[in-house]
């Protein structure tokens, strides 16, 4: 008994020692700077000013622009993404000839890092001898060359086109896997009581797997809010502060700016967002269970 | 009628689909083979007339991109071995007892994942500072381990529960201690589940930009990503050399994407249904 107990703190302790000093330490010291007056290049002027990094933020348009880019960017996003992939993984359910090679190229976007998905789409949207304008030309979808990335209209939406290849992969893994868990004697059941196609996909198959459509939109959601590598690869923002989502003017406050308390203000912000996100989420979904996720 | 108007949904879905995906790729691929000249050049090849290395020749020469991608090795599996170690631990220990706060720290690992990473960017800087490990590869090792200890310790813990605890209650009533249990007995029938973590953990560690950026400076000591990231700040027309620099640094994820997707879809869909 002793032994056990032993052995599950010398389990446990590596693992819970530097998540606690790594990850929550400094996280909380990062939610104190929030209120702090904090730069890099003028560290002996460090004080606290109460609320003032947070009135700054709700006062600078770049922040509201931000905040409004925010939505719009998980909302499309999202969307876009579970549709495509819930489709994929509808029609990859079957097995079919060289399904196990489609899988590999359909999916590999999930193994490139969001800054490389960001460049390799900013050198393709490029205006002058970027590929999509030329192949819109060509196919001629369009008869004048669009500056996807200078005009601040086609900005957003380029940002978000790279964000939708990126992460069709994810939800079509992840429904294929609850797809291929739903079990036959469903189907049998349901054909027996003379269901067909589109009545056996709204009865059985997404019923059954709204668990996961449930946990991966919810976390999906969080990490699209969260992870600035694709804008930064591709836009940084620009042109002009207009692709900026909340996550990306943080790290931009952060790299170049050097203030600290101006980017934890906003982090708290994102944070207060989730939070409340989540809960709603949770609430209309009533998957209260989905926190053990 | 209406099944063949499926299938040929089906059909022209996915051969749509599959073209955008590997567009990109193919375009990055082919931007790398051709000469300078045909980079620019009006109207756009789709197909090179010839094929050229000098791309890939040049960024060793302008940049010491033999020594990133040494650097993005070293620390990518260095970390992704501890983080294995340690997650193993955490994970079966997770799996396998009830104990007073098992609930906390479970939600304590989750709960890693969704907060805004970035608030902590800033003092883990001046963490790393006072600890002299900026401009070094083991403050790097350091934080990826750390960042990838709760995901890992998640993953792995849904593997250990479909591994049925009577296996190593036999090995222990053999006289096994439950270290060489878990040692001798669990971890090699858990090694499917290992290897698509320590996959996973590879990859993420491979791509990871922001905090290598914060971290170093040095250029003996940069990773793949980081130098990628100075490239474009310096030679933000050289798109011969950037696509080159991009073909290189995917190369080894796709391969190990290819070669274990099945694992890492698994290992996956397995750490979210059973934590």
């Amino acid at each position: 008994m002793k032994n056990q107990r032993l052995f599950i703190l010398s389990g446990l302790l590596p693992a819970l020692l530097l998540v606690l000093v790594f990850t929550y330490y400094p996280f909380f010291k990062g939610i104190m700077m929030a209120f702090q007056e904090y730069k890099l290049f003028d560290l002996r002027n460090v004080h606290y000013i109460g609320l003032d990094n947070f009135k700054a933020a709700f006062k600078d348009p770049k922040f509201l622009m931000a905040l409004k880019n925010s939505g719009y960017w998980v909302f499309c996003s999202l969307i876009l993404q579970f549709m495509f992939g819930l489709i994929l993984a509808l029609l990859m359910k079957k097995q079919f000839r060289g399904r196990g090679i489609y899988q590999g190229f359909a999916f590999y976007s999930w193994a490139l890092s969001g800054f490389l998905i960001g460049m390799i789409w900013k050198w393709m949207f490029n205006s002058q001898i970027g590929v999509i304008n030329d192949l819109l030309l060509k196919f001629g979808i369009i008869h004048e060359r669009i500056g996807f990335l200078s005009d601040p209209k086609w900005a957003m939406v380029s940002n978000i086109v790279a964000n939708v290849w990126y992460g069709v992969a994810f939800f079509a893994i992840m429904l294929l896997a609850a797809l291929q868990s739903v079990p036959s004697e469903l189907y049998e059941a349901a054909e027996m009581d003379g269901a067909t196609g589109w009545r056996k996909l709204m009865n059985v198959t997404l019923p059954y797997i709204m668990p996961t459509i449930i946990a991966t939109t919810l976390l999906r959601a969080i990490w699209i809010f969260n992870d600035p590598a694709i804008i930064y690869g591709l836009t940084n923002g620009g042109p002009a502060g207009s692709t900026h989502i909340l996550s990306s003017l943080m790290l931009d406050k952060i790299i170049y700016g050097g203030d600290y308390g101006a980017a934890s203000a906003i982090g708290i912000i994102m944070m207060v967002i989730l939070l409340l996100y989540t809960i709603f989420f949770l609430a209309v979904t009533k998957a209260e269970k989905v926190g053990d996720f | 009628m209406k099944l063949r108007l499926l299938s040929l949904f089906k059909f022209a879905y996915l051969s749509l689909y599959l073209i955008i995906m590997i567009f990109p790729l193919y375009w990055i691929v082919i931007t790398s083979l051709k000469p300078q000249k045909d980079i620019f050049s009006f109207p756009l090849k789709y197909w090179p007339d010839t094929i050229t290395m000098d791309n890939f020749v040049n960024i060793f020469k302008i940049s010491k991109f033999h020594i990133y991608i040494g650097n993005s090795f070293l620390i990518a599996i260095t970390a992704a071995l501890v983080v294995l170690v340690i997650a193993i631990l955490s994970a079966y220990v997770l799996a396998r007892f009830s104990f007073r706060g098992h609930r906390q720290i479970m939600l304590a690992f989750f709960a890693t994942q969704m907060l805004p990473g970035f608030i902590a960017l800033a003092p883990l800087y001046l963490m790393m500072s006072n600890m002299h490990l900026l401009n070094s590869r083991m403050s790097l090792i350091l934080m990826y381990t750390v960042g990838l200890i709760p995901f890992s310790t998640i993953m792995l813990r849904g593997f250990f529960q479909r591994i049925p605890g009577s296996l190593e209650e036999a090995a222990m009533i053999d006289g096994c201690s439950r270290w060489s249990a878990l040692v001798r007995i669990i971890i090699p029938v858990m090694l499917p589940g290992i290897a698509s973590t320590f996959i996973f953990a590879f990859v993420q560690n491979w791509n990871e930009l922001f905090l290598a950026v914060m971290f170093i400076d040095n250029d003996a000591l940069k990773t793949l990503p980081v130098a990628m990231n100075s490239f474009i700040m310096k030679f933000d027309v050289d798109w011969g050399a950037m696509s080159a620099g991009a073909v290189l640094s995917i190369i080894p994820t796709i391969l190990i994407f290819a070669f274990a997707q099945r694992f890492i879809v698994e290992g996956l869909t397995q750490g979210a249904e059973k934590g």
